[in-house]
């Protein structure tokens, strides 16, 4: 089964981050990633920009795009990772495991209902 | 990250709204930054063991209030009885916390804050190190470092430049839509300051203070958090993003200034760029420009060259010939000179600079750029006379070390040289 691990946390918070504190989280990520590929377990890896760069659209009679993330929140969604784990259990304990290389404040597990890598790629419905 | 350095970061980014927050509701900078601090201290002593609050900065503003509160209560008791009405206005029933920590105030709470450190009768360097001392959280030792002054210069400054404040009326109620415009307008300008003060190190041995940039940076996109639809606000981020990215090619080993055509791109941080770029696009959808967004999209246009020889300069050029218009400038006039050279040739760039002498005649730039547009027209010795006089004016020892190679180089022999100034 595909989950998806989707890591939240505040973008005050990841945007003061000084260069080498981030290039430190980026060699933990790094460790993190290949340890699950060693168990065979890593799927696509994605790390957001923050939400000052995203415009939002909104699907209506006419579609209209707004400055700015969808949702106002604390919390942003700043990145995620695709796991492939046969059990919920596991799948949790990838999320742990992710969660010490980012140290953020929630990762949420969910899981996958239709994946596409892309056109030339592998995919599950 | 330990929790230690968690709760660091976490006091760290709440704090211009927590401090924000707090002046808006004593009124008082110095209270607002006690109460902070005393929040802070509570927080390093009850995260550790509660764990952290769900919202860091409301829990900050709520213990720092009440730890202010009893202060003001303490010194009620002995003190004149204009306390005792500052004590009922903060206790009266319409201050309800709820609507004290709605999120709609957060904005102006930290336009506030940094609002009033750019009281215009401070000079630009006591407003941006006020800013990286109260919104920024900086101790006095690293500001008096980055500025490079002795700390208790700093400090003197910094007190002076508090009092002044301290005197000034703030400006306390919700702005309306025009003031808040200025006011973002004066609080952006601040920023571009402070950037610069990084970028272009001005009365040191240093060409490039880092910390400088990431502060500008840090509040340029705190700027942009909070108000996420305007556009030179936008360009102002992706500008400093843009800019710093090249910062590491800037120098190179020996510390000497590398022009951007020969700077190694690979060390541009890609990451800034695509980030900025990414910033250029949105504001310009939205087709109000500005002069942010206008140096902005300059910056793109370079940062979009796989290679210097790739430039796109009669797009710079018309950018420039923009930014004219919006901003008149005889520093931009020069910038777009050198955009000139490139696509009409040196003859016509030195017309564009011709009526620039006066305007300029204390401008490093100016002179280096005319120096080098000489040198390309074969008129070496008036190129030389150029450079002298850049270099009599040099900010950086880098600067000066930089137009000393063209002056060797003309020494050395009198051909025609390529060459511009545009690091």
């Amino acid at each position: 089964m595909l989950y998806s691990v989707l890591i939240y946390d505040s973008e005050a918070m990841t945007t003061s981050r000084s260069k080498e504190e981030d290039d430190e989280l980026v060699a933990r990520h790094v460790r993190v990633q290949q340890k699950l590929a060693a168990e065979g377990k890593l799927g696509p890896v994605v790390r957001l920009m923050p939400t000052t760069a995203a415009v939002t659209v909104r699907q209506g009679r006419e579609a209209v795009v707004i400055d700015g993330p969808f949702a106002e929140t604390k919390e942003q969604l700043l990145g995620l990772y695709v796991v492939d784990c046969p059990t919920l259990d596991e799948a949790i304990e990838a999320a742990r495991l992710i969660g010490t290389a980012c140290n953020s404040r929630a990762l949420e597990v969910r899981p996958i209902r239709w994946y596409r890598a892309g056109a030339e790629g592998p995919e599950s419905q | 990250m330990t929790d230690l350095a968690w709760i660091d970061a976490a006091l760290n980014s709440a704090r211009p709204q927590a401090i924000g927050a707090l002046l808006r509701y004593f009124r008082d900078l110095d209270t607002a930054e006690e109460a902070f601090q005393e929040a802070s201290l509570r927080a390093l002593k009850v995260w550790p063991v509660k764990g952290p609050p769900r919202d860091p900065a409301a829990w900050l503003i709520l213990v720092g209030r009440n730890s202010a509160l009893d202060e003001v209560r303490r010194k009620a008791r002995y003190e004149a009885p204009q306390s005792e009405d500052l004590l009922e206005t903060l206790e009266a029933p319409a201050v309800d916390l709820a609507e004290r920590l709605d999120d709609s105030h957060y904005r102006d709470d930290v336009l506030r804050l940094l609002f009033i450190c750019c009281q215009p009768d401070l000079p630009a360097t006591q407003q941006i190190a006020l800013a990286l001392r109260i919104v920024c959280g900086l101790t006095v030792t690293e500001i008096a470092r980055a500025f490079l002054v002795s700390e208790s210069a700093m400090e003197q400054r910094i007190t002076r430049a508090k009092a002044r404040i301290a005197a000034a009326e703030v400006p306390f109620e919700t702005p309306g839509a025009a003031e808040r415009a200025e006011r973002l307008g004066t609080v952006a300008a601040m920023i571009y300051l402070l950037f610069n003060e990084g970028y272009s190190a001005t009365g040191g041995t240093q060409h490039v203070r880092v910390p400088l940039c990431e502060e500008a940076i840090r509040l340029s996109r705190l700027l942009l958090r909070l108000f996420q639809s305007e556009p030179e606000i936008m360009g102002l981020t992706a500008l400093l993003l843009l800019q710093h990215a090249r910062a590491e090619a800037r120098l190179d080993g020996e510390g000497d200034i590398v022009l951007m055509e020969d700077q190694d791109r690979r060390l541009w941080n890609r990451n800034l760029i695509a980030e900025g770029l990414a910033l250029v696009d949105k504001a310009l959808r939205l087709k109000r420009p500005g002069p942010y967004q206008l140096q902005a999209a300059i910056a793109a246009t370079h940062a979009r060259a796989a290679r210097g020889e790739d430039t796109d300069w009669t797009e710079i050029e018309r950018l420039y010939a923009l930014l004219e218009q919006v901003q008149r400038s005889p520093v931009v006039t020069l910038n777009r000179s050198v955009a000139v050279a490139k696509v009409s040739g040196p003859a016509a760039a030195l017309a564009i600079i011709e009526p620039l002498a006066d305007p300029l005649a204390g401008y490093f730039h100016f002179f280096g750029v005319k120096g080098a547009l000489l040198m390309q027209l074969g008129r070496p010795d008036e190129a030389r006379t150029a450079f002298e006089q850049a270099i009599a004016l040099a900010n950086t020892a880098a600067e000066a070390a930089h137009i000393r190679t063209h002056l060797d180089r003309l020494l050395k022999d009198n051909r025609p040289q390529g060459g511009t100034v545009s690091a």
